[in-house]
């Protein structure tokens, strides 16, 4: 252990020190280590459906191909983007809270939320497209395709379905972080918070990466 | 430490009082309670439709329960106790409880979100209850599909979606265990100073929150296929179900884990002190506890030898289901050989600890009968799969969850339980224990499938004796109700350290302050220093 646990050294606690904690160091620590913690979980949560995926893509590869060939992959690819510049600003918010720049915080964190937002209406659109062309699994599916594409559209609608729910999920903590970074709550010291919310959010735009090429570009795109 | 001048600080459990200072409290001890109470009512709720299960076997009709309220007892008594009692027995109250004591840490790193785990443990638990009340569910507490996601009729997305959000709880007392070891240590201790139970809960740790996370999406998909039509596993659509016990058995074989490992951490506390002796090989019982963690997640495969499973896959998952015997084993030797020139006591803490021995070397010697792919086509789903089980989760889980909860009692509560009592209801529970589930090994290999509310006539001596066993069980753990109950109201207030044990969860007082120390303790000794552990006492010194 480093000696930021040495009890002596917290002469005068900063506000936002929980007394079980000896120093603002150890509390940062242990929330970084618990936000890296919490997305190993969430490596396995996503990882039993990259199992089905790969099963599934094994057992029917050729519906595999025409499933996703019904997938917009320049809204898919659009929204990639929009993730990435998203991350972008996220990146730069943490640095902002880390140098006690509330303004710079403001702006990033206002920026990372909009693009958020635009990705999930690109995402509303897209399964909106999906209903009108009877590709949502159930009763209503197309029963002219091919025998494994409605799984392949089952699989689509959980893995794009949870992921969007961890973005709405991503979206309320960046509205509690922005009304925190109003009121001034982070400084040098204090910047858990920001610097963990970076972390969810980079690590559900790295699972929309995996999630593009994998639905979206299988198919024989553009040709 | 002067106990003299700092005994007025008001201890944990009066500090303040009211029922809104409980359910909001933050401190690990009062949720370890909180936990204790909940889980108590859980298991006699668990033991309530093992009463019934037992019931209608004593005779071979099925004349006491139709064959669908059969099935849906032997599910919910499956459900209840796997979900909401074994999971969270020893690692949400024993471990939230002494965890942070035993590494010198005023509490957990994370102290809202353990009490947030407390509260969503409830809200599943009354979403299952509430499929309970509606009709119950008949799929069996594995929820095999396609019967769980297409036929059944009975609550399977209530049941199923309170079983996924209580595997959150889990999680989140997982992931809140493994940053306070990291994170929490007092000045002094290092990682190999650190008592055996809480090596034992971080293997555990990392069980729950590797394994935790595949089984809730796996019942969110069936949750998905009932009510979105989301069919992943559905065979209509050309879905695989056998994918389903795959993802299924990927954690609920390592939960078995999640019941025992910490049962081996607590019999590792005892086993020191009861033979008064360092514990024999501490880092290859820490070890072990890692190997069974890791090799665990590779045997999942021997529950499906008769699915259909490749054969090579299959001889792969046996032979690395024989691997786990050999940790399993490292640790029954390393506590035969600290009781091994020891100086026994004849402590109530003895008795779990032998119990636990006992039961636990038949429950895995008869898991390598059930591992060896041969035998296994034989004894798949017959009664001797249900008595190994119950050896492993109730004769090893349960007994070392007694033993510690017998333990730890006069440090949690601040009060002694009558030894002699303590002594006869372990025998009581051992001697049930064995009379009701070792006739199950026998009736199992002579052929009598598990699940079904009727058996051939020939069968019935063994079911009788089995009713008649359980019957002894239940009266043993209602005796260990009754008498810890009664020691809190009525007990001898308990001293610091009434087993002479060592650890820093002894040098403070019973029961402890909210923030456990009043400084920091600076560790400077090894664990389980026995040489220099003081003498047992039962009597609270004029000081304390």
């Amino acid at each position: 252990m480093s000696n930021s646990t040495n009890p002596v050294s917290a002469a005068k606690p900063h506000p936002k020190l929980q007394s079980h904690f000896f120093s603002m160091d150890q509390q940062l620590e242990a929330s970084t280590l618990g936000m890296w913690v919490f997305l190993v979980t969430e490596v396995m949560f996503f990882g039993g459906l990259f199992m089905a995926y790969i099963v599934y893509r094994n057992m029917y590869p050729h519906a595999w191909v025409e499933a996703s060939a019904e997938l917009n992959w320049k809204l898919g690819g659009l929204n990639t983007g929009v993730l990435i510049c998203s991350s972008i600003t996220m990146a730069l918010a943490v640095r902002a809270a880390m140098m006690g720049n509330r303004k710079q915080q403001l702006i990033n964190i206002a920026i990372t939320s909009i693009l958020g937002a635009t990705f999930l209406v690109v995402k509303f659109f897209e399964y909106k497209a999906k209903f009108e062309h009877h590709l949502v699994p159930g009763p209503h599916f197309d029963p002219s395709l091919e025998q494994g594409m409605q799984i392949f559209f089952s699989l689509y609608f959980v893995m794009t379905g949870i992921h969007a729910l961890h973005m709405v999920i991503g979206l309320g903590i960046m509205a509690y972080i922005f009304i925190q970074a109003w009121k001034g709550t982070y400084d040098a010291e204090y910047f858990a918070p920001v610097e963990v919310s970076g972390l969810y959010w980079h690590f559900v735009d790295i699972v929309w990466i995996f999630l593009f090429p994998l639905l979206y570009l299988l198919g024989a795109h553009g040709a | 430490m002067k106990e003299a001048d700092v005994q007025q600080e008001p201890s944990y459990l009066g500090a303040p009082y009211g029922l809104a200072s409980w359910l909001l409290t933050k401190d690990h001890k009062r949720i370890a309670i909180l936990y204790l109470i909940s889980i108590t009512i859980f298991f006699a709720i668990g033991g309530s439709f093992a009463a019934m299960i037992r019931a209608e076997l004593v005779t071979p009709q099925g004349d006491f329960l139709t064959a669908d309220l059969y099935n849906k007892v032997f599910t919910l008594h499956g459900v209840v106790m796997i979900f909401f009692f074994l999971i969270p027995s020893i690692p949400a109250t024993l471990g939230n409880f002494f965890m942070p004591i035993m590494i010198g840490a005023k509490d957990l790193a994370f102290p809202r979100i353990n009490l947030l785990s407390w509260y969503i443990y409830v809200v599943g638990a009354t979403l299952t209850l509430a499929a309970v009340i509606m009709g119950g569910v008949d799929t069996g507490w594995t929820f095999y599909t396609p019967y769980s996601s297409v036929s059944s009729t009975t609550n399977v997305t209530t049941a199923a979606l309170g079983v996924f959000i209580t595997g959150f709880s889990s999680i989140l007392t997982g992931f809140n265990f493994i940053v306070t070891v990291h994170r929490m240590r007092a000045p002094g201790m290092t990682w190999f100073r650190m008592p055996l139970f809480v090596w034992a809960n971080y293997a555990t740790s990392l069980v729950m929150i590797l394994g935790t996370p595949v089984i809730a999406i796996t019942v969110l998909l069936i949750a998905a296929e009932r009510a979105l039509h989301l069919g992943i596993f559905d065979p209509r659509i050309g879905g695989d179900p056998v994918l389903f016990q795959h993802l299924f058995w990927f954690y609920s074989h390592p939960a078995v884990y999640i019941m025992i490992l910490p049962g081996m951490g607590v019999i590792s506390e005892l086993v020191a002190n009861v033979s008064r002796k360092q514990i024999f090989g501490y880092s290859f019982v820490a070890f072990s506890s890692l190997a069974i963690a890791i090799i665990g997640f590779l045997v999942w495969g021997h529950h499906m030898f008769v699915t259909g499973q490749s054969i090579y896959a299959g001889l792969v998952f046996s032979i690395i289901t024989m691997l786990v015997a050999v940790p399993s084993a490292v640790k029954t030797f390393n506590w035969t050989a600290t009781m091994y020139k020891g100086a026994v006591v004849w402590d109530s803490p003895l008795f779990w600890v032998l119990g636990f021995m006992g039961l636990f070397l038949i429950g895995g010697l008869t898991g390598l009968f059930l591992g060896a792919m041969g035998l296994d086509i034989h004894l798949h789903d017959t009664y001797f799969v249900v008595a190994h089980f119950h050896y492993i989760m109730v004769g090893g889980g349960v007994m070392a969850f007694l033993g510690g909860l017998h333990f730890y009692w006069p440090k949690m509560t601040g009060r002694m339980y009558s030894e002699p009592l303590a002594k006869v209801a372990s025998m009581l529970v051992f001697f049930g224990f064995n009379l009701t589930f070792f006739p199950q090994f026998i009736v199992g290999y002579m052929g009598m499938p598990r699940r079904y509310h009727s058996y051939p006539a020939e069968f019935q001596v063994f079911n009788v004796l089995s009713t008649a066993g359980a019957t002894v069980l239940g009266a043993g753990y209602l005796m260990i109700l009754l008498y810890l109950v009664y020691s809190v109201v009525k007990g001898p207030k308990a001293p610091m350290n009434p087993w002479g044990a060592t650890g820093l969860e002894w040098k403070i007082q019973s029961p402890p302050i909210t923030h456990n120390f009043h400084e920091t303790p600076v560790v400077t000794e090894e664990a389980y220093d026995y040489l220099h552990a003081p003498a047992p006492t039962r009597e609270v010194t004029h000081h304390e």
